[in-house]
């Protein structure tokens, strides 16, 4: 509870306000302090009062040879994960909850969730209510079942107040293309920062897929809590209503070569050397799952290339269910779950690129997991993994 | 007035993510889009216009604090929940403070890199000008 008033006291909330759900990231281990704060907590049978998801931990329960990392600290991981189980969470060890039907709260309700995509996500493709919250206070509220009433709980606050207006020379085909929206995502956070930006100028009906890698993307970039796609999410059915009736702060124009050096940012490859294609972060959704292996049409793996897809354990059964599973590792594709390989070492070899579609792989792999990682399409990524090497197709952004 | 025992600024040309932004155990700028990577942040006052990216960062602080190797405070200019909470984390757990200032903006930019800096006497003029908490 003192966590619950800490954080009133930094939002400036005068009072509190009850949640239906939490989403708690603190069961991922960083060290000690993971531990010795949830050791702390527990003292006197302590328990989450809400209904509670867990976010991916250090280690796949399920498949741990996959992950190479040090024993004890795989233990340790495991340990943490375990605990707050016990705490009375949900063990679905996702960065995705939102693909579970357990943990998607209906529009307004107010939550409190941890894992910046998770929140972006919340906020912008459900219409729930989150601020951003960090490791120990999004289970402290768990517990308490109150967080400080601020911030993007309050209807005022989720108005847009910067309007990314998307240039007449983008062209129509990468609109409509996958691969835009992580790099739409990426310039979204740079320019946005943590205010709210709205997105003008897409075909309506985004998919959920394609506004998960824009919340990945702008909430590793940028501090965003909450962004609107006009025409797409549900606070934005028009321009007008995503700025809440109110004027925007600021109009800026978004370019082709805005949108270009953005994904060069994160694409630079040294040579066609391939290590490893990762896909997957956040958690493959089970469309992503099928996509993957409908591009892959029966094709195998290239034998240097490790092809890694992560998603989360309540997916997989789904994807099993459906032969989607077993057609992937039939392609020599390795399905990890409960973590991701950007946390832990995965990928075996770095002695050569690794391909993601994810713009937050991209951005977090080299400083945690030290690969040179290079954004593509989905496509791309598959084509790739079967003939070893990197190949790019550069039309959709105006390329040859 | 400043000593030479007090803590230096560093000011971060962008924001930066704690999670996957420094190592706790070297406390060294790893997020390889930083434009200060390799930048040492133990001991220091960070310096930075806002936060980005993970949740995790309270917990990469308080594991920092724990190594000793956390910086010895942190300015804003605009407040940030996962810091904060962070920092408080860090003094419940380890008695280790690293206070996390927000600063308007004219007094924000009135710091420059190197500036030796007294992290009690930040967190003062912080509430002598309060500033208006932001949308999260």
């Amino acid at each position: 509870m003192r966590l619950v008033v800490r954080a009133a006291e930094v939002t400036g909330a005068r009072r509190l306000v009850d949640i239906v759900g939490a989403h708690v990231d603190s069961c991922l281990y960083h060290g000690e302090a993971s531990i010795d704060f949830v050791e702390r907590l527990a003292r006197g049978g302590t328990r989450v009062s809400v209904p509670t998801t867990l976010n991916v931990g250090a280690v796949d329960l399920l498949h741990p040879e996959l992950v190479h990392d040090d024993p004890e600290r795989k233990e340790r991981g495991r340990w943490l994960m375990d605990r707050y189980r016990a705490l009375g969470a949900r063990p679905t060890y996702t960065c995705a909850p939102y693909q579970l039907d357990v943990a998607r709260p209906a529009p307004g309700e107010q939550v409190a969730w941890g894992e910046s995509n998770a929140i972006a996500f919340c906020n912008s493709v459900l219409g729930a209510r989150t601020n951003r919250y960090g490791d120990f206070l999004d289970v402290a509220a768990a517990v308490t079942g109150r967080v400080p009433l601020a911030g993007l709980h309050t209807t005022e606050a989720r108005r847009a107040t910067l309007v990314l207006r998307l240039g007449s020379d983008v062209p129509a085909e990468l609109r409509d293309a996958d691969e835009l929206f992580p790099v739409l995502g990426l310039l979204l956070g740079r320019r946005a920062g943590s205010a709210v930006a709205a997105v003008d100028g897409l075909p309506p009906g985004q998919s959920e897929d394609r506004l998960k890698a824009v919340a990945a993307a702008a909430a590793s970039s940028g501090a965003v809590a909450l962004f609107h796609v006009v025409g797409s999410t549900p606070e934005a059915p028009t321009l007008d209503a995503a700025l809440g009736g109110g004027g925007p702060d600021a109009v800026e124009n978004v370019t082709l070569a805005d949108l270009r050096a953005e994904r060069d940012a994160l694409a630079h490859a040294s040579s066609d050397r391939l290590a490893g294609v990762s896909l997957g972060t956040p958690h493959a959704s089970l469309a992503e799952m099928a996509r993957v292996a409908d591009l892959l049409g029966g094709r195998r793996v290239h034998p240097d290339v490790q092809l890694v897809v992560s998603t989360s354990r309540g997916i997989l059964e789904a994807a099993e269910e459906r032969g989607i599973a077993g057609r992937l590792r039939d392609a020599g594709a390795e399905i990890l779950v409960d973590t991701c390989s950007y946390l832990v070492p995965v990928v075996r070899r770095l002695d050569g690129a690794v391909m993601t579609d994810s713009a937050k792989w991209a951005w977090y792999a080299p400083g945690n997991v030290g690969a040179t990682s290079v954004l593509a399409s989905t496509r791309d990524c598959v084509e790739s993994a079967v003939a070893g090497r990197i190949v790019r197709d550069e039309r959709p952004w105006g390329g040859v | 007035m400043t000593r030479s025992d007090q803590p230096t600024a560093l000011v971060l040309d962008e924001p930066l993510s704690l999670w996957g932004g420094i190592d706790p155990a070297s406390g060294r700028i790893i997020d390889a889009q930083h434009p200060q990577r390799g930048a040492g942040v133990a001991g220091r006052v960070l310096v930075m216009r806002g936060a980005r990216g993970s949740s995790s960062s309270a917990s990469v602080l308080a594991e920092a604090a724990r190594l000793g190797s956390a910086p010895a405070a942190i300015v804003l200019s605009e407040p940030d929940l996962i810091l904060a909470i962070g920092s408080a984390v860090a003094e419940e757990l380890y008695g280790v403070t690293i206070p996390v200032v927000v600063l308007d903006g004219d007094a924000f930019a009135t710091i420059h890199d190197g500036q030796p800096l007294d992290p009690g006497a930040l967190g003062a003029a912080a509430s002598a000008h309060p500033s208006v908490p932001d949308a999260g």
